[in-house]
Formats: structure tokens, sequence, C-alpha cells
């Protein structure tokens, strides 16, 4: 015959298998899987240097995330990752100001993309910019 | 005896020899409410109770249209709102009930505080109750995800963002609220879930525990009336308090139904995850007064990013709001509690004055 104190450990662990058995499955079920980073380490952009006036800015894709080009006022092409260093916004240009801004918090940077005034604590990402003829290929890194 | 009443005892007696309604009479005439100069804020928990029902109810009805999906869902409220007959209607009443129901639950927590009747032995039921707060904002920030909108796709962007700044387990966090690394369609699913299944029945179970502590321990009596002799009579719950509540809960409907009427809930531009954040963005208000603050931190404080140390504060803030009947020891002993009056008036006017200027402030300066 089994002792009552066996029959409890039994009772119990089986309890917390089971417990287990659910628990471990369901967490693991709710975080997602890792999604593949975008492989590629350059995008050619659809629009052409000449489309983009001076003092002015369009969004872009970078396989998954956003990417801002700016044409400075004179002329010079600069991009950088438009996800705001503070809370991840979207950052957009002002020409009034020339400067990359955030709307959400207010946060301002510079044309070579330094948190210069508000709540972003650092920069934002630069990327290397290359324009063949009507081509602008943007790439990560140097 | 007419015949409807023979019926309706016959109907009575089947049942009481079941589930023996006579117990349950009992318990609902056994509640006594004190009648005192601050009984006006008894009204506040029921009011929050009638617009959750109103929640409910119409959240319900907006299932029978709503899709979610990043492809579909905005789409798929625009033909509620345009096609959908009084679609427009559940859809504002939705949403301005949330709103209200968000009113009546601060002004119901602050007058319990003020009137420090989360003291003994009601800690449990304040526990409940903050934790029905964090629930209902939770419902408000997974609910305003769902139309898919400009603004709802920014305001979860930061909001989820703001998880990631939590030391060590912040970036797990973030994927897991977000479904991944960047606000998308599994966001949406993932919100819809929480705000229709998860929270609901979270919610349900804590308001059925709260509800029952009210009923057990009955109503408080502010120490201030306790020191001057007591309130100077009750009235009993069911139906003299009963009845003034439906007039409370007649007079919440009013409001919603003329503001749902005459300003129904806007549905915006449809969220573009490649456009910039636009100007003048805002969470809902009553996440104003924590969005203002950040706005206001700088970069770095003491070494630490300005946004870290805001989002833990306010962390810490919400952790002492839920100990306030261990941290109160003068109120617990029965003694005046100047510092904790001032403490709530602190609060209240912190809250008031940040959202007063989230709301007048230029936000491109």
């Amino acid at each position: 015959m089994l002792s009552r104190t066996l029959t409890t450990w039994l009772l119990s662990t089986s309890l917390g298998g089971l417990v287990l058995a659910v628990l471990y499955p369901t967490g693991r079920y709710l975080v997602p899987p890792a999604a593949a980073e975008s492989a590629s380490a350059s995008v050619t952009l659809p629009f052409a240097p000449d489309d983009m006036q001076p003092n002015s800015a369009e969004i872009f894709r970078f396989g998954s995330r956003p990417g801002i080009l700016v044409r400075t006022p004179s002329g010079e092409f600069r991009a950088f990752s438009a996800a705001c260093t503070h809370l991840a916004c979207i950052v957009q240009y002002r020409g009034d100001i020339g400067h990359i801004w955030c709307a959400c918090h207010n946060g301002h940077f510079d044309l070579n993309g330094r948190n210069i005034e508000g709540p972003p604590p650092t920069p934002l990402e630069t990327y290397t910019v290359n324009v063949r003829d009507d081509q602008i290929v943007v790439s990560r890194g140097a | 005896m007419s015949r409807f009443r023979q019926w309706s005892a016959v109907c009575v007696t089947w049942l009481d020899e079941r589930v023996g309604l006579a117990g349950l009479k009992a318990l609902a005439m056994k509640k006594q409410v004190p009648v005192h100069r601050h009984s006006i804020w008894y009204y506040l928990g029921g009011m929050t109770l009638f617009l959750f029902v109103v929640q409910v109810a119409t959240g319900i009805l907006l299932l029978f249209y709503y899709r979610p999906s990043a492809d579909e869902a905005y789409e798929s409220i625009q033909f509620l709102m345009a096609e959908v007959q009084f679609g427009w209607l559940v859809r504002s009443i939705h949403s301005w009930s949330a709103n209200l129901m968000i009113v009546t639950l601060f002004i119901h927590l602050f007058s319990v505080l003020l009137m420090k009747a989360y003291r003994p032995p009601r800690e449990l039921t304040w526990f409940t109750g903050v934790g029905l707060m964090g629930l209902a904002m939770a419902f408000g920030f997974t609910g305003y995800l769902l139309p898919w909108n400009e603004l709802a796709y920014f305001a979860t962007r930061v909001g989820t963002e703001i998880l990631g700044v939590v030391p060590i387990v912040g970036d797990f966090m973030l994927r897991v609220a977000r479904g991944g690394d960047d606000v998308t369609g599994a966001t949406l699913t993932r919100f819809y879930a929480f705000h229709v299944a998860v929270l609901p029945l979270v919610a349900g179970l804590i308001l059925g525990v709260h509800l029952f502590l009210v009923q057990k321990l009955g109503m408080s009596v502010p120490p201030g009336i306790e020191r001057e002799g007591g309130a100077k009579g009750s009235m009993p719950f069911v139906p003299n308090f009963l009845l003034r509540d439906l007039v409370g809960w007649l007079t919440a409907l009013a409001i919603l139904a003329a503001l749902a009427a005459y300003i129904p809930a806007e549905l915006g531009a449809k969220a573009d995850p490649f456009a910039p954040a636009p100007a003048g963005i805002k969470p809902e208000w009553y996440f104003m007064f924590t969005f203002q603050t950040l706005k206001y931190l700088p970069a770095h404080i003491l070494g630490i990013e300005g946004e870290v140390v805001g989002i833990l504060g306010f962390g810490l803030a919400g952790v002492l709001l839920l100990l306030i009947p261990f941290l109160d020891r003068r109120t617990a002993r029965g003694e005046p509690s100047k510092l904790f009056t001032w403490i709530t008036i602190g609060m209240i006017v912190y809250i008031v004055v940040l959202t007063y200027l989230g709301y007048t402030a230029d936000p491109t300066q």
C-alpha cells in the first residue's frame, strides 16, 4: 500500500506537471516568432534626384523600416532612419527651421541626424546615399 | 387575485424551492447606505458600472461588422459608419461611453481617496478598484488601435515603445505586445484578442470581487464624519438607494446620447506605417498628462535617458497609489491624515494642469 506522503507527492508533482504542461506552451505561443531581418543592405529609391526640390524630404521603405531622405537647401542628399530615437514615431523634415522633427514629443535633429533639442536621447541612424544618374541608392553602413 | 399574479406566485415559489430566493432577498435588504453630506460620491461607482455595461452591449454589436486585419479594419469601420443603419450611433456610443466611464472612474477613485475609504478593512476593495482602473486604461489603449487609423497607429507605436524602455525585460515585453518588432497587422489581432476576450474576462472576475466586497463591507463613512459623531442616518440599499442610482444612470445615458448624436466618433485617415507622424498628434485624453510630461523631460537626467526616468517614475507612482492603504498609517489608526489629503489634491492638480497644457501648448514649439 502506498504511504500517504508518497500519494501526496505523486498527486502534487503530477498536478505541477499538468500546470507546467499548459503554461509553458501557452507562454511560448504568445511570443511571436523572430522575423527574418531584411537581408538587403541597400535600396534603390522609387524616385529620381530631380523629383526632389532642395529643402524637402521623402519617406522611403528600407526593408520593413521607414527611412527619410533629405535634400538639403544646398542640394545635397542625406538619408537617416525615420524612426525617432525617443519613442519611435516617424520623423518629418521641416523646411521652415531646417530640422528633422518628430511631431510626437517635439524632438529636433539637425541635418547630420544629431539630436539637438527635445527628448530624443541619441542621433538618428545615418545611411549612405549614392546618386548614379537618375537613381538614388541608399545603403546601410559605410 | 388575477391570473397573472397567481402564475407569478407559482413561479416565485418554484424558484424559491430550488435556489432559495428568501436568502437572496435577505442579502439584498440587509445593506444600508449611510446618509451624510458626502453621500453624493457613493453614486459614482454605480455610474461607472452602468457605463461598463453599455460598453459590453455596444462592443458586442460592433463585433458583428468589425474585421480585425490591417487590410480590412479601417474599411469595415468606414462601412459601419456610412452604410450600416445606426452603425455611427453604436460606434459613437461605444467611444463616448468609454470616455465617460474613465471620467466617472477617476472621480470615483479620487473621491474614495479623499474620503479615505481605502482604510481597513477595505484594502482589498481598494486593490481591486485600482486593478479595474488599470484594466479600463488597457481597454482604452487596445481599443484605440482597432480602427487602424493614423492617430491610433502612432499612439500605439509610442505606447508600446514605452514598454521597451523598461530595463531588462523591456525588449521582450515590447515584442510580445506588438506580436513582432513593429506595429503591424499582427499587433492589431493581438490587441483585438486582448480587447474582446482577455480583458473582459479578467475585468469581469475582478469586478465580481469588487462588488462582492462592497456588498459585504458596506459603504465607508468618511473619518471626518465619524469624528463628528457618525452619519445622521441611513437608507436601505434596496429600493431607496438603488432608485437614486437609477437616476444617476439615466443622467449618464442622457449625456451619452447627446454626445453620441451631436459629436459622433471620428475615423480620420487610414494608418500608413510609412508616413510621418502628423503635427499635433495626441493620445487619448486620459494619457495626456503622461504624454505631456514626457515632452518636458530633457534627453538625459543624471546620466539616465529622460524617458526611462519618466516612465519608471509613473510606474513607481502607480505602485505607491496601489499601496496607499498600507502607507497611510494615520488613517488606519483612526487619526486625521492631512498629508494624504494634500497628496491626493496634488495628484488632481498635476493631472489637470498637464492635461490642460497638452491641449493648449503649441505642439511645434
